[in-house]
């Protein structure tokens, strides 16, 4: 590790975008073509999609090992360094702005479009001519129509998940998690090698565990609720918000998982551990788009 | 990096590269055949329209003509061909030896051809090509009417491409631009075009992804039942609307505030002075920025908002006007008093001035809540993007390729063919859209094939511009090849009064530059 000037290093020309970029149009090529080849609402096959997640994942290992090798050579200076961090720190934003999407549709149908099928401001004549005895409230468990404008009936459900019960569990997991790899990243930054693996053991274990209650949740919805994606917009909000949280915490688990797997091996430094910070990064990101769907979907 | 490889050669130099410059040259290249692909669409639009009644194409080719112009327009042309601007130039000017994420950088530029072979592939599904099953639902893909089209699924994972290509681009450009100046470069010394990519880049990673959101929930919608965009399940069409301008509206300055930065590059180098009022062009920058956050619903005041709603939207517009303003009075003034030379660059930024600020007015009336119901969904609306993207966007990329071919290829571009593809292109693009005011305003939707016969004449003109305007972007074709091939040498300043790191370093720049940072005073 050097910071002369001038020392900033720059790869040599490597397959692995290129190998990406393959993976990645085998996988969308391959689900738009299952989704749209399907016969009766069913899949087509998904053969070629399976194809792309196969190359995206030797690109991953490949690319990250090539990174992890680079980095462990000490090819790194703190310039470099500062660029992956402000990569993640910008990854990071971007992926609040895709939820934000999905926060703000639901505040929209919340408070502007659902109590506007209802005849509030100067909707009166909207209420009267499509969906008459439409009475708006939230949880939504009686949609304005029976069938959507494509043709498929709505699932309309007995009730919602209880907010005291796993979600508040899974709170506090999250919660307990982000102790726990805070505890990790102490260790680490004072060379307690036992404390940092242990921590970072609880925390995947706390990651999956959520990953597994949410499942346990989604499970009752279906079978006991009758709440499901085509549930109408309390269906749609719920699932796609919590459904994409779950799996980053998924993602976020996985990248812990590598994270400890790295540090049993002896990787990271005192000082020089950016990918062990970036996973703590995101863990804490899902950790407070969490906190946020507990308070807007859950509870109130 | 001691070792000064040369450039590989062969297909794996462009398919592996981790270097700025190559990673540039493949954006613009990709630009430029989306440039002809979209252009050539677009002469499908205009044939069409040449006459009143049905002439050339079926009903549902003619919207797919109009929806895949746009697109490609937008996503393949600009946008690509801003960003391989910036990684050509950004390095060099901030006396950087590459992007900060070299790999990552070729990653964004290889997504875009899967995207575009997922945007474009539907086209070709059917019997033949004319009854091809491609979106045809307009550029923004309002639902609910995209959410019929029988394709969709390839077309939201083609965004999803995009967005990614596009949020990686900008992380490297943030990355590059905070993390990689030479020493004494502070932000206040940046060039202009630095800023206004910086600002731009944090555009992108801000909205890209909420584009994302939005096409996954048109995806689920069609495959999995959700109802987010139909009010029988309690959900709201107009829901699309919000998400995708607040998409979409800072998309248009992201198009555009790259091509302020070119601008404000060029016109000081020919004017012989200092750029007037640097400051002021930095904050103006980061107002539009910051205005273009809220100002999304402006798009859609015929759509039935509440009347607050209407009026918030119609002032925070109107006061994107102030910051712009700032903008164009700031070039004139650098103008001003300057010993002023037309080279090509020049006539193109000047021209730029003008039209855009055309194109800025015409903003302004649409912008005006009362009018735009008059206005909305017309010619009008088309003719005022136009000026906008094309005698804006478009021409200040032009401009800048005149401006920094010479240090890219070490050659000077054909004097005389650059001034007949300046003129023609000058001329035919007033041809093609000033009148398009005209019909707009006389009441001529847009997106239709056929239209009455009162709007007959100014269609006609119109077309003729717009195949001249065509024709010239082939001469600009000519004229890019010739470039690269040969022409009379570049000095390493290549103009005598430019300013700035990129014109320190010898044309053709080498493959590797700033190796060691230089020292900015």
């Amino acid at each position: 590790m050097s910071d002369v000037a001038g020392s900033y290093y720059l790869p040599e020309p490597s397959k692995w975008p290129v190998v990406g970029s393959i993976g990645l149009f085998l996988t969308t090529g391959g689900f738009a073509y299952a989704l749209t080849s399907g016969v009766d609402g069913a899949m087509g096959n998904m053969a070629i999609m399976y194809v792309g997640f196969a190359i995206m994942a030797y690109m991953l290992f490949g690319w990250f090992g090539q990174v992890i090798d680079e980095s462990e050579a000490g090819k790194y200076n703190t310039q470099v360094d500062t660029s992956f961090r402000m990569g993640m720190m910008w990854f990071i934003f971007s992926e609040v702005m895709f939820f934000a999407a999905f926060f703000g549709a639901l505040f929209y149908a919340r408070q502007l479009s659902g109590p506007w099928l209802d005849g509030e401001g100067n909707n009166a004549m909207t209420h009267a001519l499509l969906w008459s005895d439409f009475k708006f409230e939230w949880p939504l468990l009686t949609t304005p129509g029976e069938t959507s404008a494509l043709g498929g009936a709505f699932a309309q459900p007995t009730g919602v998940i209880e907010t005291w019960h796993v979600p508040l569990y899974n709170t506090i997991i999250l919660l307990t998690s982000g102790l726990t790899v805070t505890w990790a990243h102490h260790a680490l930054k004072k060379g307690e090698r036992t404390q940092l693996i242990i921590g970072l053991f609880l925390t995947v274990a706390l990651g999956f565990l959520f990953v597994y209650l949410q499942a346990e949740e989604y499970i009752e919805a279906y079978t006991q609720l009758n709440l499901k994606l085509s549930s109408g917009i309390y269906g749609s909000t719920f699932f796609m918000l919590t459904g994409f949280h779950g799996l980053h915490v998924t993602i976020g688990a996985i990248m812990l998982t590598v994270m400890l797997v790295r540090s049993i091996k002896g990787h990271f430094s005192e000082k020089h551990h950016f990918a062990f910070e970036a996973a703590a990064w995101y863990w804490h990101f899902v950790d407070v788009v969490w906190l946020g769907l507990f308070v807007v979907v859950y509870w109130l | 990096m001691s070792e000064h490889h040369a450039a590989p050669t062969g297909i794996t130099r462009w398919l592996f590269t981790t270097n700025h410059k190559d990673i540039g040259t493949l954006y613009l290249w990709f630009s430029f055949i989306m440039l002809l692909v979209g252009g050539s669409m677009a002469m499908v639009i205009r044939s069409e329209l040449m006459y009143p009644g049905m002439q050339v194409v079926d009903p549902n080719f003619f919207n797919m003509m109009t929806t895949m112009h746009g697109l490609i327009m937008v996503f393949g042309a600009i946008m690509p061909a801003m960003v391989g601007l910036a990684n050509w130039l950004i390095p060099m000017m901030i006396g950087a030896p590459d992007m900060a994420l070299p790999r990552m950088n070729n990653w964004s530029f290889w997504i875009l051809p899967a995207a575009a072979i997922l945007l474009v592939a539907p086209m070709f599904i059917g019997g033949d090509f004319m009854s091809g099953q491609g979106p045809a639902f307009g550029w923004t893909f309002y639902e609910p009417l995209s959410g019929q089209y029988g394709n969709l699924a390839f077309f939201v994972f083609a965004v999803h491409l995009l967005g990614f290509s596009s949020i990686m681009g900008s992380i490297n450009i943030i990355a590059t631009i905070l993390n990689m100046r030479a020493p004494g470069m502070t932000l206040m010394k940046m060039p202009m075009f630095v800023w206004t990519w910086l600002i731009t880049a944090f555009l992108l990673i801000a909205v890209m992804p909420v584009l994302a959101g939005v096409v996954t929930m048109m995806l689920t919608d069609k495959y999995f039942g959700t109802s987010f965009f139909d009010a029988a399940g309690g959900g709201d069409p107009v829901m699309f609307q919000h998400i995708f301008w607040f998409f979409g509206h800072p998309e248009v300055y992201i198009m555009i505030l790259p091509a302020f930065g070119v601008v404000s590059m060029i016109i000081p180098t020919f004017a012989r002075k200092k750029l007037f009022g640097y400051a002021s062009m930095v904050y103006a920058t980061a107002a539009i920025a910051f205005l273009s956050f809220i100002v999304w619903a402006h798009h859609m005041f015929t759509v039935g908002m509440p009347v607050a709603g209407e009026l918030y939207f119609m002032y925070a517009t109107v006061m994107i006007a102030v910051p712009t303003a700032v903008k164009v009075f700031n070039w004139t003034a650098t103008m001003w008093k300057g010993a002023l030379t037309f080279e090509i660059p020049m006539l193109w930024a000047i021209a730029f001035v003008f039209m855009f600020t055309i194109g800025g007015f015409t903003g302004l009336m649409l912008g005006l809540t009362p009018v735009d119901f008059q206005y909305h969904d017309t010619y009008f609306v088309v003719a005022h993007f136009h000026y906008v993207l094309v005698t804006g966007s478009l021409f200040a990329i032009i401009a800048a390729f005149y401006y920094w071919v010479p240090k890219w290829t070490g050659n000077m571009y054909p004097p005389l063919l650059s001034k007949i593809h300046f003129w023609a292109s000058l001329i035919s693009v007033n041809v093609l859209f000033f009148p398009q005011h005209f019909i707009g305003l006389a009441g001529m939707p847009r997106r239709i094939p056929d239209y009455a016969v009162q709007f007959a004449d100014w269609n006609y003109w119109s077309s003729i511009g717009g195949f001249v305007f065509g024709l010239s972007q082939i001469l600009f074709l000519v004229i890019v090849i010739k470039t690269i091939k040969g022409g009379e040498k570049a000095t390493d300043q290549v103009w005598e009064s430019a300013e700035g790191l990129e014109w320190t370093i010898a044309s053709p720049a080498p493959y590797h530059t700033f190796a060691t940072p230089p020292e900015v005073k």
